[in-house]
Order: structure tokens, then sequence, then C-alpha cells
């Protein structure tokens, strides 16, 4: 993992010290409400419906057992005892007064933990893999990209007064667990012909009122080249990115506008002088950071407890069904921990529940814990011989729900309940939909089913990538859902497609059923998982499901 | 946006009088170049081109760039490009700014922030020094990237 130098811990502290400063000047009426914004927006911290909420980056989702009982006490000081894991590797507080601000910043910066950028017109928390350093199939370690990224983008001088907000994912497998074609800056580490390692980066995605899947922009870039090539983007974007409307500000409108040949030829322009700004002090920090990443010491040891458990408890086979994922290790497993038991809200965790995870990471997971943008916590890496024990002390916990990527694993974002964007609801909505699976009791048999739900246009609950987008909005005061189908967030990227006319409240959880049991009828074998056949069957049968009696008026 | 004197300047060192005697000349990037006397100051939007600026670079003493909003960072993206351009001469920002943004202006290649009275009153001259040691905590120093 990385560790913070005297650098970065300097400059933190030095922040938070600002911080403090700042809203000494709000309070001292130097600052005005409009001035202040941007500075407390920079440090991540939001007014919301009810209160102040403080969003705290977890960069590229990887913390350790140390840093995640730090949150629990933060959680219970200066909160409600819990905090919510979101779609972008970040955990919010939703409680907090604005004079502990400065106060819990210090906490967050005696782990080597920050807010910054995670809200504001500027380059926002790095995102990456949540398997990263893991998971079977990568061909390198999207983290020290990331972490590089991390670095550069941390008050940088040029983007902190962007047109809107920026968003980089950093994926380091062929399979895209990173959404990175959903993202201002989407990078996949790739292998060229001659087996070099470099990045395939795509630009102008993003979700919002206006989905866009990314655009390749330059389909093979050297290692090196990374933070020149970022950073000329950045600079076309900010220097012809929309300032006029708030709602064409993003960079995929800027790309849409002025196509992607003519904002390529405007990046490369750039990127000729840009290069000879960067003299190679950033590839030796590259290769330092890349050390500190390095796989844990594994444990050699048999794997025979685990086989037995297989044998022995059905509970067991289910978790290990969908909770395990091929780690690089054949002796390991990736465990996930599903926060989506079934009526929770999804991407909670009560600080007891984040010192389970804390106490089983320092004893079975070499001390390493992953949030996911899918709203889970991973322990990436567990010798299978202990994975038994660690799922004994989740269910314990209550957090050895079996659900991983099933219906019920429902990403939500806060919607009314707390934000105040919101046009409707989206918690009660995954809760109702996961206790109506619950209820089915053929969630297993249903099997991959991405579920997701934004409670505003701004789609941070992902609707638009989710086999099952739910989007909540407001019509003449009461909430409608609108439902997408054939949503896709991996490498094989595509938006859902509106099904219709929405639904009341009271009818979603309704809808969502008669949806499953279609593709139950329609699937050609247990294989076929929601996503395929609904690429082979098309929107007309599900349709029909959803919308009965217009399917007998007009015939479809 | 209203340029009337005096004009305040923050530096590194604090508040001071505005030292340059001369003229502001609006440039929009248009017109006849060669009519620009030597040792001009122009005044430019943030819009403008910076390669456009580039022929004139051997002619201009100071770039005097528009901020017109605390919330439009297009000013430090173009104070940067005018330095790896080849620009050496003397760069302001002016217009609405933040203390706490002086760092970023200073980073970005500025020499100095020019800003009105109403201004230096309500963000005092000590809220400008909080952050002069803006060489200090800088990633991209780390990362050795030239300006």
């Amino acid at each position: 993992m990385y560790r913070y130098d005297s650098f970065d811990r300097e400059f933190v502290r030095n922040r938070v010290a600002q911080f403090r400063q700042q809203v000494e000047r709000r309070i001292d009426g130097s600052l005005t409400e409009e001035e202040f914004k941007p500075l407390r927006l920079m440090n991540g911290l939001y007014l919301q419906l009810h209160a102040y909420m403080l969003r705290v980056a977890i960069p590229y989702g990887t913390l350790d057992s140390r840093q995640m009982r730090q949150l629990a006490r933060i959680a219970e000081r200066w909160d409600k005892g819990y905090g919510h894991f979101t779609t972008r590797q970040n955990v919010q507080f939703n409680w907090p007064r604005l004079k502990d601000v400065p106060d819990i910043l210090d906490a967050l910066a005696d782990v080597e933990m920050h807010a910054i950028q995670t809200s504001g017109n500027c380059v926002r928390n790095v995102t990456a893999d949540h398997f990263a350093g893991a998971a079977a199939d990568e061909i390198a370690d999207p983290r020290p990209t990331a972490e590089l990224l991390r670095q550069w983008s941390t008050d940088h001088p040029e983007f902190a007064f962007l047109p809107r907000k920026f968003k980089i994912a950093v994926s380091g497998s062929p399979v895209d667990r990173a959404v990175t074609r959903a993202h201002d800056i989407g990078i996949r580490i790739v292998r060229n012909g001659a087996g070099e390692i470099g990045y395939e980066v795509s630009v102008g995605g993003g979700l919002g009122r206006t989905p866009v899947i990314g655009t390749v922009i330059r389909d093979f870039l050297p290692e090196g080249d990374l933070l020149p090539y970022v950073e000329s983007i950045l600079q076309v974007y900010n220097a012809i990115g929309r300032r006029d409307n708030k709602f064409k500000a993003r960079i995929k409108i800027t790309v849409g506008e002025h196509g992607i040949e003519a904002f390529r030829q405007r990046v490369e322009e750039r990127f000729r002088i840009q290069r000879r700004a960067f003299e190679g002090a950033d590839r030796a920090r590259f290769e330092d950071i890349r050390t500190m990443f390095a796989a844990p010491a594994y444990i050699e040891a048999p794997t025979g407890a685990f086989d037995a458990a297989l044998a022995r408890d059905p509970a067991f086979r289910s978790f290990v069904d969908t909770n395990l994922h091929p780690h690089r290790n054949p002796d390991y497993a990736i465990v996930t921990v599903s926060l989506k038991a079934h009526g929770a809200t999804p991407g909670d965790a009560t600080a007891e529940q984040m010192r389970v995870i804390a106490d089983l990471a320092e004893r079975y997971g070499h001390d390493e814990i992953r949030i996911s943008h899918e709203q889970n916590c991973i322990l990436p890496h567990v010798h299978r011989r202990d994975v038994p024990a660690v799922h004994a002390a989740l269910r314990e916990a209550n957090l050895a729900t079996a659900n991983v990527g099933l219906a019920s694993d429902i990403i939500a974002c806060p919607g009314m309940d707390y934000c105040n964007l919101a046009t409707a609801r989206s918690i009660p909505i995954a809760q109702g939909i996961a206790t109506r699976v619950k209820e089915r009791g053929d969630e297993r048999q249903v099997g991959d089913l991405k579920i997701k739900i934004s409670g505003c246009v701004n789609a941070c609950g992902h609707h638009h990538v989710g086999h099952i987008g739910i989007l909540g909005l407001d019509r003449a005061g009461a909430e409608n859902y609108q439902i997408t189908l054939g949503g896709d967030g991996t490498e094989t990227a595509a938006l859902g497609e509106r099904t219709g006319p929405g639904f009341a409240s009271d009818d979603v959880v309704p809808a969502v059923d008669r949806l499953i049991d279609t593709y139950l009828e329609l699937r050609s074998d247990e294989d076929e998982a929601f996503l395929a056949t609904y690429r082979r069957v098309g929107m007309q049968p599900f349709k029909a499901a959803l919308y009965p009696d217009a399917a007998l008026a007009t015939g479809g | 946006m209203e340029r009337g004197s005096p004009r305040i300047l923050v530096r590194d060192s604090g508040f001071q009088d505005d030292d340059w005697r001369g003229e502001f000349i609006q440039w929009s990037g248009e017109g006849d170049r060669s009519a620009l006397p030597h040792g001009v100051a122009l005044d430019v939007e943030n819009t403008v081109p910076a390669e456009d600026i580039v022929p004139l670079f051997g002619r201009i003493a100071l770039i005097r760039i528009a901020f017109p909003s605390h919330m439009d960072g297009r000013g430090f993206s173009l104070a940067r490009y005018l330095r790896l351009l080849g620009y050496r001469g003397r760069l302001r920002a002016s217009g609405c700014f933040l203390a706490d943004q002086y760092a970023m202006a200073r980073r970005s290649g500025f020499d100095e922030v020019e800003i009105d009275p109403t201004l230096a009153e309500r963000q005092p001259e000590e809220q400008w020094l909080f952050r002069a040691n803006w060489r200090t905590h800088d990633y991209r120093e780390r990362l050795g990237r030239r300006l």
C-alpha cells in the first residue's frame, strides 16, 4: 500500500490548517458564502438537505485496518455512528457540524486520509478496479497509476476551477470493473503488439442527464507519457469547455460539440509542448510508488479447511458461489463483504461493522481492504484455508449476505433521504426490491443481474449502466420512476434503453418482479444471464410485461 | 471590468502600489500587430489563444489577464501555457480573485495579482500572506515538472 512520506503528511496537515482558517474567515464574515463554497467543496464539505455532509476520499478504494477503525471512530464521535460508502470509492458522513469539520480532517490526517477534491469543479478522487493487485485476470495493478494521478492532480493550480467536475478511473484488467468508459477520462492498462505496457485512454464518458460512453482518444499511450497527456486533455478542456450553462459544461459535451477528431488534434498539439515540461522525475516517482504496491508476503499452507467447509456447509457454499472471486495466487481468494443485506441501506456500514471488517483484514487479509464502486467492502487477499473463519465471523456480525452480483446487490444513491439535488427517494426503492427478491427466493437461479437506482438525473446511482436501471423523478409533486434496460458498465459498455412511461413508487417493485419473471421465461438456458437475454430478444417482450394494457391496445 | 486606480498589487511580500506607469492596450488577438509599440502592456481576456500572442513576446513588457469571476479558472491555464511557450515578461492576474487562489496564480506562472480596494478591504493583506509560501507543498514540483 502507498504510505505517506513527510511531503504528503505536511501537505495534508497544511491543508487542514488552511481549511481551519477558511472556516474562521467564513464565520467572521471576510468570506461570503458564495466565496466560501468552492473552498469548502475542495475539502469535501457539502451543504445537504438536513445538514453538512463530509465526503472523505478513499483513493482507488484502498485502505487498511487502522484507517477503517479511524472511520469508525469518526462516525461515532462526530456523526451518528455510521458511514455511507459511495459509487466513487468515497465514504460520506451525513451529520457533521461545521465547527467540527477541521477536527475531523485532522483525525483523518492522523491515518493518512483526507477529503481533498471529493467535490468542486476539480479533478476528483481517482478511482480504480476494486480487485486491483489481486485479480487473476490483471495485466498490471492500476493503483500505482492512480496514485501518480492523485499526486499530480492534488491542488493542481490550473485545474481547481474547471468548467465542471472531472472524474478519472483506472482499470488494470481486460475486464473493466472500474466503469472507465463512464468517466471524463477512462484509463485502461493494455499491452501492445511488442508486449509493452501502456494505456488506452478514453475521454468524454459520463452519466448524468446526458449519458455518454467515452470515446478512445489514444489507443496506446506509452506509460511514461501519462502525466503530460492527461494534463493536455485537461488544459484543452479548461480552455474550451463551456461555462455558460452548467448542464453543458462536462467534457463529454465539449468533445461532442467539437468532435473527437478536432478535440484530439488540440490535445496532441498541447501534448507536444507539454511533454517538455516533464523531465523524468515523475517516472522515478512512479517507480517508487510501484514498489509500495508490491504483493503481500503470501502464506504457503494447505487449503484443506476450505474444501472441508465447502463439503459440509451449504451456507458457506452459497457464500463462496457469489462472494468469492479468483485471486492471482490460486491458494487465495478475493472475498467481498456485501453491504447489501436484504432491506438495508446499500453502502451503509455501522462503526461496529467497520471494526469487524478491520479486524478480519488484519487477522486474515494481509491488512488490506477495498471499497468498490458497487458499495461493498472487499478483503482482497484471503488464504483459502481462512475463508471459513472469515465467513463465520461475518455471519456473527450480520455481514455474510451471499448476494454479490445478484439482484439484491443494488447500487443506490442517497436520494431524497439525504441529498438536496434528489427528486425522488432511492433507498426505500432499493430496500423494497431487495426484500421482494428475498421473498421470491430465486435470486440465485436468476443469477447475474445489476440493478442500479438514482434519485435524480445526475445519476450517482449509475442507473444508465444497470442491467435494470431505475431513475427517480418528480412529476407534479409525485415520485415517478423511469426504467431502463440493457445498460452495461464493463468493457462492453452500453447505455440502458428506456422502457416507456414511468412508474409510481408503489409500482416499481412489481415492475421489477415482472421483468425478472419475463427473463426467466425467455432465457435460453440457465447460463444465459439477464443482459445476454435482453441483447438477444430485445426490448419488446419486457415492454409487453411492463405495460400489459398498452400491449393489448396497440399490439405492442 | 472597472480598471480605476488606485490598483493594489499583491506579491509574495504583501500589498504594494502598482509600479507600472505605462498604459495598458486592450488586445483581442486581432488587428495590426506591428502597430504595437515596444515595451507595451497588454490587457487580454482569458479566451485569447496563447499561440496568438507568441509573435509579440519580444515586444511586450507585461500581460494582464482578466479573471471575470473567481470560479473561472481559464486564466491559470492561459498563464501557464504562455510560460511554456517561452514568455518571460511580467504576468499579472486581475479581477475577481480569492486570497486562496494566490498560490495557484503563482504556480501557474503569474508574477502578481491585481485587486481593487474593496476586495483588499474584505480580504486583508494577512490572508494573502498566508498563501505566499506557494513554493512549498507543491506536488508538481515533486514530480519534477518545469513550469
